[in-house]
């Protein structure tokens, strides 16, 4: 699609085509369309320079990098030890009540998808979850459920 | 080794109206000098390495080449730390302080702040901080300027070499050292990478002086430190400590009054069983800590306290090297194996073996420290692995 090829075009314009310009160019391209996809990963090659293998070795390296189709806002609920200890497989089971998907999973309307993380760094106020960029914390099955509406309106 | 009582301080979080007047004072001053002062502080680097900053100053000024580069890790990810993401919320004027007197110090025109995807929400008013700051540089005739780059997701871009190969666009995979980051880092140029507190305390240092600052801590554990406590506390948060206190004294502030446990230094860090807080510092001279202290009380299974933790290593081992991305899975497969009475308890102590190999062969401190969790609560909570 041109559209693609312009858009990558115009990232690279911005952050340069050194192999140093790959990281902030996938980044944009996840803050734009939540994903890359093959296309997007053989057009940056083409504008950097590399193989298209270089490119998605580096970008499937990363957990926040997805490479295939997610939904758009990707639900990251934290796993590690202390939110695990502050209950949040109830907050799990609430949201997937709530979507009606499992962990792992994205919602028909391709609006949400749901995964687990490792610790985000809200360990005193947990449960902890990421919306996309946004940090919700102190969890409660309720409070998860009431902001996940919330999204579900935008 | 004569351990400290435990005093809470208010050096990083107080009001900072200071930090330009600090760059100020501390620009004059000559950069032999200043590392003379910053080894002379004791200061060790404070994500949980512990290297002398004074030291990785001196071999970075001395590395030949006229481009250098100062990078602030922001990538905090060990679980159970989150002392980073309060400074950088609250007194980020005294991060940029620090890098650019280590800019000043070794050379530097351009720094770096790499910052965690997870803490992304930060990035909007950082960045005008970091505009502000930038022009403050000029303004002071130091030809510095700092700007912003995110990680994605990667505990492992914690360490300092796959930080910048991450920055360099490559998949975060640590590199052989030597060469080390200092006379060869990003670009293949002289870098110094420091922790955001470990440049908040170079900034301290600065203003108070090292004399003032020598007065905090014991002889191998100089200064005080943000602690991030979690789990089955009485009270939780960041909370500023001077260095070298009893576990004892530390369980008796922050725990639940039923402290079976307590995590020192997070998932790469060590379990110490209720027998031993008295006995144990906190500190280089007993068990440091990048900061994460986690509370277990009675109610907890040390079994799901370790399947965590090899879980999480697990997923974050970047797969390189064959002791940490096989070791990894094997230890899970096997406490669980010895769970589902499927092997005899014996079979731990050759999964302990294992841990061990792994802290010999593997490449870089993210498969070196498996071991330190896994061996300690295996030793300490047998009985709960095993029933």
């Amino acid at each position: 699609m041109a559209n693609t090829e312009m858009f990558i075009r115009d990232l690279a314009d911005k952050h340069g085509r050194r192999r140093e310009s790959l990281m902030p160019i996938l980044q944009e391209v996840i803050d734009a369309r939540r994903y890359v996809d093959d296309e997007v990963m053989v057009n940056i090659a083409k504008e950097l320079d590399l193989s298209a293998a270089e490119v998605y070795g580096t970008a499937s390296f990363y957990s926040f990098i997805e490479t295939e189709e997610v939904g758009h806002y990707v639900i990251r609920i934290c796993k590690t030890i202390v939110c695990d200890m502050k209950g949040k497989d109830a907050i799990i089971e609430a949201i997937e009540n709530t979507l009606k998907i499992k962990l792992g999973q994205t919602t028909p309307d391709k609006k949400f998808t749901f995964k687990t993380t490792n610790c985000l760094g809200w360990c005193h106020k947990g449960p902890a979850m990421l919306i996309n960029d946004d940090v919700y914390s102190e969890l409660t099955p309720e409070k998860a459920i009431e902001i996940i509406e919330s999204y579900m309106h935008k | 080794m004569e351990a400290t009582k435990l005093r809470r301080v208010d050096f990083v979080f107080r009001p900072d109206n200071t930090s330009i007047d600090v760059l100020r004072k501390t620009l004059k001053r000559d950069a032999d000098d200043i590392i003379l002062e910053l080894i002379d502080s004791g200061l060790k680097g404070r994500g949980g390495a512990g290297f002398l900053t004074g030291l990785k100053w001196k071999l970075a000024k001395e590395a030949a080449g006229d481009i250098k580069y100062v990078i602030c890790n922001a990538d905090e990810g060990e679980p159970g730390t989150f002392k980073d993401r309060e400074i950088l919320d609250r007194v980020p004027r005294r991060v940029l302080t620090g890098m650019a007197i280590c800019a000043h110090t070794i050379g530097a025109k351009e720094g770096f702040i790499y910052l965690r995807a997870e803490y992304k929400f930060l990035a909007h008013k950082l960045k005008a901080v970091m505009a502000e700051m930038n022009e403050e540089f000029k303004k002071l005739g130091l030809d510095f300027s700092v700007s912003l780059r995110y990680g994605s997701g990667a505990y492992v871009c914690g360490e300092e070499t796959a930080l910048i190969d991450s920055m360099e666009g490559r998949r975060g995979e640590p590199r052989n050292k030597p060469p080390f980051p200092v006379t060869a880092g990003y670009l293949n140029k002289p870098t110094v990478v420091n922790n955001v507190e470990t440049f908040v305390n170079c900034c301290i240092i600065a203003n108070i002086g090292a004399d003032e600052y020598k007065k905090f801590g014991t002889d191998n554990s100089r200064g005080f430190k943000l602690f991030s406590v979690s789990g089955d506390c009485s009270k939780e948060g960041v909370f500023e400590l001077e260095l070298g206190m009893t576990l004892a004294d530390f369980v008796e502030e922050f725990g639940d009054g039923d402290t079976k446990a307590v995590q020192v230094g997070g998932a790469s860090g060590f379990c110490v069983p209720r027998k031993k807080f008295k006995d144990t510092i906190i500190g280089f001279e007993g068990i440091p800590t990048g900061g994460s202290m986690k509370i277990f009380n009675s109610t907890r299974s040390m079994y799901n306290v370790l399947h965590n933790y090899l879980e999480f290593f697990e997923e974050e081992s970047c797969g390189q090297c064959t002791p940490c991305r096989v070791g990894c899975q094997q230890l899970i497969k096997g406490i669980e194996a010895v769970k589902r009475k499927e092997k005899p308890a014996g079979y731990l102590d050759e999964l302990v073996k294992l841990a061990k190999v792994m802290k010999v062969a593997s490449k870089c401190g993210l498969g070196q420290s498996v071991g330190n969790a896994f061996v300690s609560i295996v030793e300490n909570f047998r009985e709960e692995i095993v029933y």
